[in-house]
């Protein structure tokens, strides 16, 4: 036993030389947290913050974090490290009937890179406008006759506009899906361009391209946060953002939520974080990274709504100001006061003064109440956040236009460095599964994968993509990864063996995992996955779903009409949450059935990925 | 010479007579005239009113536009806007007798706002809003710069003023940023790809070497206890069925 441990690797491993390298371990980890910290962390978690109370929100999410962020993370990394393959390779290797989970996370991987770099695609699209002052969704573009401005632009306003009608040109409706947009198409084909120039040789090239896209935004971010500290109205954002209102911790959705963040921001059961430290040497310390890749994302996001919250604080404080500034100026033109005779602070005074002696003039201008709470309860997630609200916020920024390359840049190179994790997620298996020959170089491969991807997203340049995005985004991965993760702490603590697991821990780290692993992993969280996921189903199922159609002819406009999805969209979603699953039992059976078939032929001659991996025994 | 002086004095005094039976008759003129003069203000009170017909509202925001610089609203800037409204009128329509009197101002309030009204003097009626409309339009960008105001400070109400075109330039600045970063992704696809393909050309005639010395090294350790090595190189190894004949590891008694 002991002469085995001396040695580097287990007998029954691949070849050391062929498998590619990490350069050193900082790229290493550097990979794990860009793909940890996405965008999710920018637009998901400061709503979250905001929505549950502020400060009180943290309390659940550090939880979720400790029981099942940390512990499955370790998991991930831990066997990805061990047994040096893919997430297929992997789960072959614990059992061939858990190979559906790989082939599953496979599946995942590549629904989830499709709409990902379609939010890149929007991301470029708006970083290639922001080269130009004044900054083109500032103002309204006249209508024909010029007199006034284009009425969809009027009744909403000019960010609106320029999203819903420049960028996206939608339709009213998902039925109605319009056509392809050209300038989208142009911006989808760059976008996949740059991912495939960084994943071109997997991690040789990506390794050095990330560099630049792990750590440039935190560079924004630091930026941002000091301007956003510096404007008027940052603190009203900040302090609102985290005044802790401890009542809604009693709410459950909020637990619910907080556990799906933790899990959904850790890019967890993706894949990639197997395939990453499956080029790690064997003997490296798995437990210290987790720990400090989980921490260093959750702190990002921390950090990341500061800066979001004082520039939205901002906003706020500006939209009040106007606010503020309208109802002057009706006084003023109704009462012919002087110019700029009544200041802000005077305000108040000066409309009790005035609706106590004239009420009846006061009430025909039908002033609107400005209260600053009204502005900051404005909350937005998602694109959302970022295409119209954060935008608003910089025109008003001196300096827009740089201020909008930073932003947008920034947005870029983090879904960039999430892309990486999506696509080696895609390419490891892919690789390890030898369906090509060796001859076929690894360039050609990668350009394929892109090429399928590039041309299946063509969808969602469609005038009704971005409903389609949404249909991607909430039924595509959510309930699929949390499957998988179940089926990742079972099939390694329970199949493959808690305690073979943790020789193995303690031969590549030199530590054997401690009481708070072992309870975790055995018990904490597949139960709090379990919760999870029945909340999940329960909450998806208890109403029909419905999207929010931006209607122009709508009678509320600019509110958001909502409308439910007709049946052959239901399929879809049903089928998108339904088909990755369904690789876990039907790998099961087929396996079984290959078995069945297979007890007569010799042994020796099945391949070594197909048998279950049995430690050599003197 | 003397002729000509004394024409010249014929003149002045016929001149100064003139004037004399003017101031005279002027004088007259003028009590006969007071009653119609008094009319004549009355009736432009009349015709200038808040909602009167033909009559439009101007508001201004001389401290918005213009901070400490703001100049102060008296009559010589109610002068100069009524010579611009008389400019407007003379040089849209054909009306060459309107002078800067037939722009009418009243209701000057500490705004700044007021209303004006054009009369023709020639027809003894206002000027129609359409045609007063049509000449502001037309002359808005003169009036805000005479003012050093703008179309939001210098508000016409109901009289919309028309908007610049949008200024776009021949190529959106999009394309071309978007053509730069096309080009450089481009160009370091080909390069990694023409790279990678030197690198394994490199690789295989190395390993072509490689095999050509292996080939003369292996023929020397190939053989060994008259078993080819190579048999040997199988990864489950082999068992040697006569030593792994029995289970038990003890010998019988």
């Amino acid at each position: 036993m002991s002469s085995i441990l001396a040695a580097d690797t287990l007998p029954g491993d691949p070849k050391e030389d062929e498998r590619p390298k990490w350069d050193n371990k900082f790229q290493y980890i550097l990979s794990c947290v860009g793909f940890a910290v996405g965008l999710g962390n920018i637009w998901r978690f400061p709503y979250l913050c905001q929505t549950y109370g502020g400060g009180a929100f943290l309390i659940p999410y550090f939880i979720a974090l400790i029981f099942e962020g940390i512990p499955l993370f370790h998991i991930e990394l831990a066997i990805g490290q061990r047994l040096r393959t893919g997430s297929i390779g992997v789960w072959s290797t614990i059992s061939p009937y858990l190979k559906g989970v790989g082939i599953g996370c496979l599946f995942v991987s590549f629904l989830v890179s499709l709409y990902y770099n379609t939010i890149l695609m929007w991301v470029m699209w708006y970083f290639l406008n922001s080269f130009q002052s004044p900054l083109p969704w500032s103002s309204c573009p006249p209508n024909e006759n010029r007199t006034g401005s284009i009425e969809e632009c009027q009744s909403s306003n000019t960010v609106n506009y320029f999203w819903y009608r420049k960028t996206l040109n939608i339709t009213a409706d998902i039925n109605e899906s319009g056509t392809l947009q050209w300038r989208l198409i142009m911006c989808l084909v760059a976008c996949w361009m740059i991912v495939y120039i960084c994943v071109i040789r997997g991690i040789e090239t990506t390794g050095k391209a990330i560099y630049f896209t792990a750590l440039f935004p935190y560079l924004v971010l630091t930026i941002f946060l000091i301007r956003g500290l510096t404007l008027p109205g940052a603190t009203e954002g900040l302090i609102y953002l985290f005044t802790p209102n401890m009542s809604i911790l009693q709410n459950p959705q909020v637990w619910l939520d907080a556990a799906t963040q933790i899990f959904f921001s850790l890019s967890l059961a993706f894949g990639g974080h197997i395939a990453f430290s499956s080029y790690n040497p064997p003997k490296n310390d798995c437990e210290k990274d987790a720990v400090t890749i989980a921490v260093v994302n959750s702190m990002t996001s921390l950090y990341a709504s500061v800066a979001v919250f004082s520039v939205l604080g901002f906003k706020a404080t500006n939209d009040y100001w106007d606010c503020l500034d309208r109802n002057i100026l009706s006084i003023i033109n109704e009462f012919d006061f002087p110019d700029q005779s009544i200041q802000r602070d005077d305000y108040a005074a000066c409309f009790a003064h005035l609706n106590s002696t004239q009420p009846d003039r006061m009430a025909h201008l039908q002033l609107r109440s400005c209260h600053l709470q009204d502005f900051l309860d404005k909350s937005a997630s998602g694109t959302g956040l970022a295409f119209i609200v954060f935008t608003e916020a910089i025109v008003h920024m001196p300096g827009s236009p740089g201020w909008a390359v930073l932003f947008f840049g920034m947005l870029f190179s983090l879904g960039l460095t999430s892309m990486f994790g999506n696509m080696e997620g895609v390419l490891t298996p892919i690789l390890d599964l030898h369906i090509l020959p060796r001859s076929v170089p690894k360039e050609f491969i990668t350009g394929v994968i892109c090429l399928v991807c590039c041309l299946s997203a063509l969808c969602f340049t469609l005038q009704s993509g971005s409903y389609w995005l949404e249909i991607f985004d909430k039924y595509a991965a959510s309930l699929n990864l949390l499957v998988f993760a179940f089926f990742e702490v079972i099939g390694v603590i329970y199949v493959y063996g808690l305690k073979r697991f943790c020789d193995d821990v303690e031969w590549m780290t030199g530590r054997r995992p401690n009481l708070y692993w072992q309870m975790t992993w055995k018990i904490i969280s597949p139960l709090l996955l379990l919760i999870i996921f029945v909340s999940y189903i329960i909450l998806i199922t208890q109403k029909q779903p419905t999207y929010e159609s931006w209607n122009p002819q709508y009678d509320d406009f600019p509110v958001k009409q909502e409308k439910f999805y007709p049946g052959w969209v239901q399929g879809i979603c049903v089928m998108l949450s339904l088909l990755p699953c369904i690789w876990i039992p039907g790998m099961a059976l087929f396996q079984l059935i290959n078995r069945r078939q297979g007890k007569g032929k010799n042994p020796w001659s099945e391949p070594y990925s197909d048998k279950p991996y049995e430690p050599v025994q003197d | 010479m003397s002729s000509l002086r004394t024409k010249g004095k014929e003149m002045r005094d016929i001149y100064l007579n003139e004037i004399i039976l003017k101031g005279f008759y002027s004088d007259r003129m003028l009590v006969a005239l007071l009653p119609a003069l008094s009319l004549v203000t009355v009736i432009h009170a009349q015709l200038c009113q808040p909602g009167a017909k033909d009559a439009f509202k101007v508001r201004l925001s001389l401290k918005t536009a213009l901070g400490d610089k703001a100049y102060t609203w008296n009559e010589n800037e109610e002068y100069l806007f009524k010579a611009m409204v008389a400019f407007s009128i003379r040089t849209f329509s054909s009306r060459e007798k309107i002078e800067i009197s037939n722009v009418l101002l009243c209701n000057v309030t500490k705004r700044v706002s007021f209303w004006f009204v054009v009369t023709d003097p020639s027809e003894n009626q206002t000027v129609p809003a359409g045609e007063v409309q049509g000449a502001i339009r037309m002359n808005r960008n003169r009036i805000n710069n005479a003012f050093i105001l703008n179309d939001q400070t210098l508000e016409f109400l109901e009289i919309p003023a028309t908007l610049g075109p949008p200024t776009e330039p021949s190529t959106p600045i999009w394309v071309i940023i978007f053509s730069v970063v096309f080009c450089l992704v481009i160009v370091g696809i080909v390069l990694l790809i023409v790279s990678g393909i030197r690198q394994r050309r490199r690789k295989s005639k190395a390993s072509t070497e490689m095999t050509d010395v292996e080939d003369k090294c292996e023929t020397m350790v190939t053989i060994e206890n008259g078993i080819p090595c190579d048999t040997l190189d199988s990864k489950e190894g082999r068992t040697n069925r006569a030593f792994a004949a029995g289970d038990e590891k003890l010998t019988p008694l």
